[in-house]
């Protein structure tokens, strides 16, 4: 009882960000607020991609988090050879890795601006995924789940002659499904809320995020609240989706980590 | 025969360099990057021409420990932290010890309800909560209203501001934790339990001499991650009051960013962050620390 109670309080604001998408201007600064539409219109949405740049933002965030997904094919690469292979300079890697999560995004957030900077890099969109393509977190998880693969299928399919590649393409990530599947969606959600990194690097408004366009209708509270939360669920509805879709492997993958 | 075994040995590199190289580039060299531009007067202007950056050695420094702005940010972060993290550890691990207690379709759909905040943009939630905090026309002032309570200033009073900002993020930070608590629960031994409640303990005994204690790894996880989340406070107090008023939501991480690309001040911005990533590297050694002495019973 008190847990739906709670649920309910937890999800309220969605609720009412939904609704209020919906609402005519006037009655979304209406007193006594009214929690359904009285006359409901989708005005606000086609306003969103017609007369802002809401669909251009849209691209460019599936953009980054196309990105993101080879950064994930990156990563998994990584966590194999931590996994599978015994070399030189792999202790001190992957405490490197480890330690790496530790860093706070401030601490890196002028001087990653300034690389970029001497790499032309500012102002595109590569310049946007790029810093945060990698992460310590993530190698971890993959690594941890890829030790549990035996060794002997890797050996037999070596002794058949596949080149290491194969052996990870075909073997490996095939096997690697759940992790993979909870790594996907949380670059997904990731890539698709970044904030920071976007605000900092893009100042020319073609390659703004739904994030950064969201924040510029700030302003517009006192004015138009239903217009802003419309933009709201256009960034918040999809990610609902993805999530509603995948949440068991998301669940289970947090077991995987062997978080006990 | 050769190239195949030169192959083996070269492999593990060519798997791991990529990740490697851009963990380096983006991860590690910024810290040093960092630290020496902390001991310049790095501003805008160097862009134009890289002569105009000089070195002043601990300039910065001195300055940011006379900054009051500065001694204002970090102290409004402390507060963060020391409320912000006792409420969500607490919060999250009674809900997910809630949740845990049944399998059925009802509970499994009840969990989703919790995890929502903690997967949607920070931007998006920062608006809508800007919404319900509206002073003229907010969903929480007509609540109160109902109550004969006079309309409250959630977001331009200064003490009141640090409270409703906070609130935000505790409410967005219990998902995330919810979900690593009931993946630790699913670790705990159930014939632990069934052995307890042979011997007659009740419920209440069972969670708090068993099932808590079994946690301990999860509950010092979600610690260590909330107190550096807190460290790094950023998107609600940007979107929510841009630090205000009167800076009493300006923490650490909004006072670096409005140094670093507000006023351009690039080498002042660089100390600041090394000061924070100071703080936040004691803190993690001090708690492995105290971890590892807990490990010893």
């Amino acid at each position: 009882m008190i847990l739906a109670i709670g649920a309910i309080i937890t999800a309220f604001p969605f609720i009412w960000m939904l609704t209020a998408s919906v609402k005519p201007q006037r009655e979304s600064t209406d007193l006594p607020p009214s929690v359904l539409p009285k006359e409901p219109t989708f005005e606000y949405y086609r306003v969103l991609f017609t007369e802002l740049d809401f669909g251009r933002y849209l691209v460019n965030t599936l953009a980054v988090v196309a990105i993101g997904m080879v950064g994930l094919l990156l990563m998994a690469m990584a966590g194999y050879a931590f996994a599978k292979f015994e070399f030189r300079g792999k202790r001190w890697m992957f405490f490197l890795v480890l330690a790496t999560m530790m860093v706070p995004i401030q601490v890196t957030m002028i001087p990653t601006y300034l690389i970029l900077n001497q790499m032309k890099l500012t102002n595109t969109l590569i310049g946007i995924a790029l810093p945060t393509l990698v992460g310590g977190f993530s190698i971890f998880l993959f690594r941890q789940f890829m030790s549990t693969i035996p060794s002997e299928m890797l050996e037999a399919a070596r002794l058949d002659g596949a080149t290491e590649w194969r052996t990870f393409w075909q073997i490996v990530l095939p096997m690697s499904k759940p992790i993979l599947a909870v790594q996907v969606v949380l670059t997904f959600i990731a890539g698709w809320n970044s904030f920071l990194w976007p605000l900092i690097i893009a100042s020319d408004q073609k390659l703004y995020t739904l994030s950064v366009g969201l924040s510029l209708l700030n302003q517009q509270l006192a004015v138009n609240p239903s217009l802003q939360m419309a933009a709201a669920s256009v960034m918040v509805v999809p990610i609902l989706v993805v999530f509603v879709i995948f949440q068991r492997f998301v669940i289970q993958g947090f077991a995987l980590s062997g978080l006990k | 025969m050769k190239g195949a075994i030169l192959r083996n040995r070269l492999s593990p590199y060519l798997f791991v360099s990529p990740a490697m190289l851009l963990l380096v580039t983006f991860g590690v060299f910024p810290i040093f990057v960092a630290l020496a531009v902390s001991f310049t007067n790095m501003n805008i202007s160097a862009f134009a021409n890289i002569r105009n950056v000089k070195f002043v050695g601990v300039d910065n420094y001195v300055t940011l420990f006379g900054d009051a702005d500065f001694w204002q940010a970090l102290a409004n972060t402390g507060i963060f932290a020391l409320v912000g993290v006792p409420a969500i550890v607490v919060l999250s691990l009674a809900v997910a010890l809630l949740l845990n207690r049944s399998d059925h379709p009802f509970f499994r759909a009840l969990r989703s309800f919790y995890f929502i905040p903690a997967i949607t943009a920070i931007v998006a939630i920062s608006l809508i909560w800007g919404y319900l905090y509206n002073t003229q026309f907010g969903f929480l002032n007509y609540l109160l209203s109902l109550v004969g309570v006079e309309q409250v200033q959630w977001l331009s009073d200064p003490v009141l501001a640090k409270f409703s900002v906070a609130l935000v993020a505790v409410w967005r930070g219990t998902g995330l934790n919810i979900i690593i608590f009931l993946a630790a629960l699913q670790g705990v031994p159930k014939d632990y339990l069934e052995a307890a409640s042979l011997d007659g303990a009740g419920e209440w005994r069972k969670t708090f001499s068993i099932t808590v204690p079994l946690l301990r790894f999860a509950i010092f996880f979600v610690t260590v991650t909330t107190i550096i989340s807190w460290g790094q406070f950023f998107d609600e107090p940007f979107v929510l009051t841009d630090g205000g008023p009167l800076g009493a939501t300006t923490s650490v991480s909004i006072f670096l960013y409005k140094e670093g690309f507000r006023m351009n001040q690039f080498g002042y911005a660089s100390a600041g962050s090394i000061v924070l990533f100071a703080i936040i590297a004691i803190i993690t050694v001090f708690q492995l620390r105290a971890r590892k002495a807990d490990d010893e019973y």
